[in-house]
């Protein structure tokens, strides 16, 4: 049990709920101290986990619901949460500034919590139920921080796009999840990759594999379900700084790094998580040099470490493994500080249109520093921990056998248009002509600097010591990632070789790319076929299509004709008895015993004849005489079969009944004939034949199976002894079932109190003022 | 005996549906308390009718006697009986008072199910009441 595990967990419900009781200055101030707290807990950890010591916590295990994982810290979860806890704490200094003065800084304050806590149990949750409850939870908070600007429609519509896409994406993971659990025997995460060969020998094997990809692929934002992140840009920057950089976009790459000691040697596995990876990495790339908002280029950049990440996962080889871990540390640290900058920029000079800006570096040097740093590393170069990462990267894609030209050349692609993203952020934005802006700029307050400068620094002492990183980071995550121990060196300088050829070819590209973009720029932008068969036109279709759907099934199912209601009730009970009939065998043909026929045959001629009459009586009234005549029939029948106690009260109620339709019928049209159309009679009377003709079909049925008289019996031997009275009929009616004598006792008193109170205020009102229509 | 009775039954039961299905709200009634009778009769029979002689226990017995009448189905029956009776009842006067509110016993003539001012002369919440206006 490691407390140090809880701690964090615990800060952020205790949080949460404390936090929202504060005002819009204090909660992100809080905040930081929750993300504070989790980053030390976590801290406290390391030693454990990078010796290998296993370090875990039985908190939210519920063994009696099957849910028995619990908490569970490993190298890969380690890095997660301190990326986490660690970067939540300078997005929550920075939000507190960046939003100053903003009455609904409480709620992005909590809601950021909540996510952060979210994120969290994810990455710790062994338990694949928990698991999955958090992760659903980071859909759903990510939902209210991209909708935090409510009134806007593109925010609405960005907020609900990441949900459905993310949420229904979950909701296809818990399929995989639980496929696993189940072949598996157990819920918790580390148990089924150790049941490894049952698992994969298990026939859902492939579909629980392609399920749990699709859940990772969503959220993650892997082609094709790439398109929701650069819509979730309309989020607060700091809410996209954390959720669509440094963090939630992760938790699939994570996932896919968590299951992949199951997976690593099935060749489907790796082929898709292989080309997808690189497919969205290319698409990345491609959209983000047509883009000219800084969000939205950050946010298709990310797009490209994503497909790298996922790239990585899929080659096979320790080293690919070894450099997504690299990677995804240099990715976070450099795409959260340029995301804040982005933000400062925006903040500052009130635009984020990357063409108007340019020069900013002498009215903002401390911003251009914290750029600098962070696209140096972005860009790939020496001493950066990015230039670490994209040597291995390129180490890892040489290696990868048959297709390694194309993954090769693919991922020049990717850098270079990563190196000119780069070039733009810095060059452009701080560096050349000074560009008139909408504000005034100046460098921001500490609270929002603090964030950007921390990170790129970190970038860069990182880079500078690549045998700690090796050793704190890459190692033990990399070890868990491959289950089994990893063994990692890591160096900034490798001699003249290929990869350094590579990074040199990536760079010139890059500054092609980079120099060429003013041009390039618009002329992707005019390729109009992108936005027309993409893959956001295809979400789009998709939901008006759901809504027109839904559109024609109410209006075929609830067309508001009380009468096809009532078709459609009749046919469905009279087909679906009539086809059980036949299909079970229950078909008896009547047997005609006309010996067995006496006087008795009477009532049968009152109760069908009556029933016919009923049924073509010319007006309300001959119908309601005719009804009489049925049930005084039916009393005749009860009398006849042995039932007199059912026929007085038949006579009675029917008695009773006439007399209060007679009192109805006066203020009711009662020459009212049975106005239907021809065509109606014909429609109504086929289906009123169906109906009879299943019901005598239904009756002849159970009358020609075995009777059961058990119960009968049984309450014919106790009737005396128990309950002392001779008249079984009785007897079962006020002592076996007397509960259901009260309770009918009560619905009659019910029904007579709502007889009541519609027949008196009301009616004497109207009554005095004879209704006009 | 059995035979023809089911077929009675089917008759009333078919009777009963097209009354159900016709365009006013009290024939809709009658078909519905015909339906009625008609299910009450299904299980009298369903409990077989083999015998005549009523569920009782003679004075020297202590026990019902074989050939008796089953007494369970006439249990069941004589609560659908009562029960039927006040449904019955109930919805007669909401037809009375579908007629005295809206002048017709044709839901079809009653507009909209819900919300329809002009039918029900009532305004639902959210909606303008017009009825001020034109006072």
């Amino acid at each position: 049990m490691s407390f140090f595990l809880i701690l964090p967990l615990l800060a952020g419900i205790v949080g949460s709920v404390v936090g929202a009781r504060m005002s819009p200055r204090t909660a992100p101030l809080l905040g930081a101290g929750v993300a504070g707290i989790a980053f030390l807990s976590y801290a406290a950890l390391a030693s454990s986990v990078i010796a290998g010591l296993p370090v875990e916590a039985a908190f939210w295990s519920v063994p009696s619901l099957g849910m028995g994982g619990g908490l569970q810290m490993d190298g890969l979860g380690l890095v997660f949460a301190l990326l986490i806890s660690g970067i939540g704490f300078f997005i929550f200094l920075y939000a507190s500034r960046y939003l100053a003065g903003d009455t609904r800084l409480t709620r992005l304050s909590v809601m950021l919590i909540l996510f952060m806590l979210a994120m969290l149990g994810a990455v710790t949750a062994d338990d694949v139920i928990v698991l999955f409850i958090f992760w659903e939870m980071t859909s759903l908070t990510s939902f209210f921080l991209v909708g935090y600007d409510h009134e806007k429609p593109e925010a609405r519509k960005a907020a609900l796009q990441a949900l459905l896409v993310t949420g229904g994406g979950g909701l296809v993971l818990l399929a995989g999840l639980l496929l696993l659990a189940i072949a598996a025997g157990t819920t918790s995460l580390s148990g089924i990759i150790a049941a490894r060969e049952t698992v994969l020998a298990d026939p859902t094997a492939l579909a629980a594999m392609l399920l749990v990809i699709i859940g990772c692929f969503t959220k993650s934002a892997q082609v094709p379900f790439h398109f929701w992140l650069p819509n979730a840009m309309a989020a607060p920057t700091p809410v996209s700084a954390y959720l669509h950089s440094a963090t939630m976009v992760k938790l699939g790459i994570y996932l896919l790094a968590r299951v992949n000691p199951l997976y690593q040697d099935e060749i489907v596995w790796q082929t898709i998580l292989t080309w997808f990876g690189l497919a969205t990495g290319i698409t990345g790339g491609l959209l983000a040099l047509r883009e000219t908002d800084l969000k939205r280029i950050l946010a298709y950049t990310t797009l490209t470490a994503l497909g790298t990440l996922t790239m990585l996962i899929g080659l096979a080889p320790q080293l690919s493994i070894v450099a997504a871990m690299a990677f995804l540390v240099a990715h976070a640290l450099y795409k959260a500080a340029l995301f804040l900058i982005a933000g400062i920029v925006d903040h500052e000079t009130g635009t984020r249109d990357a063409r108007l800006l340019g020069g900013l570096r002498t009215l903002m040097p401390l911003t251009a520093g914290a750029t600098v740093l962070a696209t140096l590393s972005m860009a790939g170069l020496p001493p950066f921990i990015g230039f670490l990462g994209k040597e291995l990267i390129y180490e890892a894609v040489l290696g990868a056998g048959d297709f390694a030209i194309v993954l090769v050349i693919g991922m020049i692609f990717v850098n270079g248009a990563n190196v000119a993203i780069a070039g733009l952020l810095s060059l452009r934005l701080f560096f050349g002509e000074r560009k008139p802006t909408p504000a005034k700029p100046h460098d921001p307050p500490a609270g929002m600097l603090a964030g950007p400068i921390t990170l790129a620094l970190l970038g860069l002492v990182f880079g500078v010591l690549p045998a700690l990183v090796g050793l704190w980071i890459v190692s033990p995550s990399a070890s868990a990632i491959l289950g089994e121990t990893a063994v990692v060196s890591l160096s900034l300088w490798h001699g003249f070789n290929l990869v350094l050829g590579l990074s040199a070819v990536t760079l010139i590209s890059g500054a092609v790319l980079y120099l060429s973009w003013p041009r390039l720029m618009p002329a992707l932008q005019g390729l109009a076929f992108i936005d027309r068969f993409g893959a956001n036109r295809a979400y789009d279709l998709g939901l008006a299509g759901i809504l027109r759907l839904c559109d024609r099934s109410t209006a075929l199912i609830q067309h508001g004709d009380l009468r096809g209601y009532l078709r459609t009730l009749f046919l469905v009970t009279a087909i679906s008895l009539l086809l059980t009939l036949v299909l079970r065998d229950g078909l008896a043909l009547p047997v005609f015993d006309w010996a067995s026929v006496d006087a008795r045959a009477l009532a049968f001629l009152g109760i069908a004849g009556g029933g016919l009459a009923t049924m073509l009586a010319p007006s309300l009234f001959g119908a309601v005489v005719a009804s009489g005549l049925v049930g005084f029939a039916a009393a005749l029948a009860f009398l006849f079969f042995g039932a007199p106690d059912v026929a007085f009260t038949q006579f009675a109620v029917e008695t009773l009944l006439v007399a209060i339709l007679a009192f109805a019928l006066i203020r009711l049209p009662i020459r009212r004939p049975d106005d239907r159309v021809a065509r109606d009679r014909l429609k109504d009377g086929g289906i009123a034949v169906v109906t009879g003709v299943s019901v005598t079909l239904l009756l002849l049925a159970v009358l020609a199976t075995p009777f059961d008289s058990r119960l009968s019996d049984w309450f014919g031997k106790n009737s005396l002894p128990e309950a002392f009275g001779r008249n079984v009929v009785n007897v079962i009616l006020v002592d076996f079932r007397a509960l259901d004598t009260l309770g009918e006792i009560t619905v009659l008193a019910i029904a007579a109190f709502a007889v009541l109170a519609l027949l008196r205020p009301r009616i004497e009102k109207s009554a005095t003022k004879e209704p006009s229509r | 005996m059995e035979t023809l009775f089911a077929i009675t039954i089917g008759i009333l039961v078919a009777a009963s549906v097209y009354l159900f299905l016709a365009r006013d709200l009290p024939r809709m009634l009658i078909g519905f308390i015909l339906l009625g009778m008609a299910v009450n009769l299904l299980i009298l029979v369903a409990g077989r009718i083999g015998s005549i002689v009523p569920a009782l226990v003679p004075a020297a017995e202590t026990a019902l006697l074989q050939g008796t009448a089953n007494p369970l189905p006439q249990a069941l029956v004589l609560t659908a009986i009562v029960i039927g009776f006040g449904l019955a009842a109930f919805a007669l006067m909401l037809i009375v008072k579908s007629q005295r509110l809206m002048g017709t016993v044709i839901p079809e003539e009653m507009g909209e199910a819900e919300g329809d001012e002009a039918a029900t002369g009532v305004a639902l919440p959210g909606e303008p009441d017009r009825r001020k206006d034109a006072a």
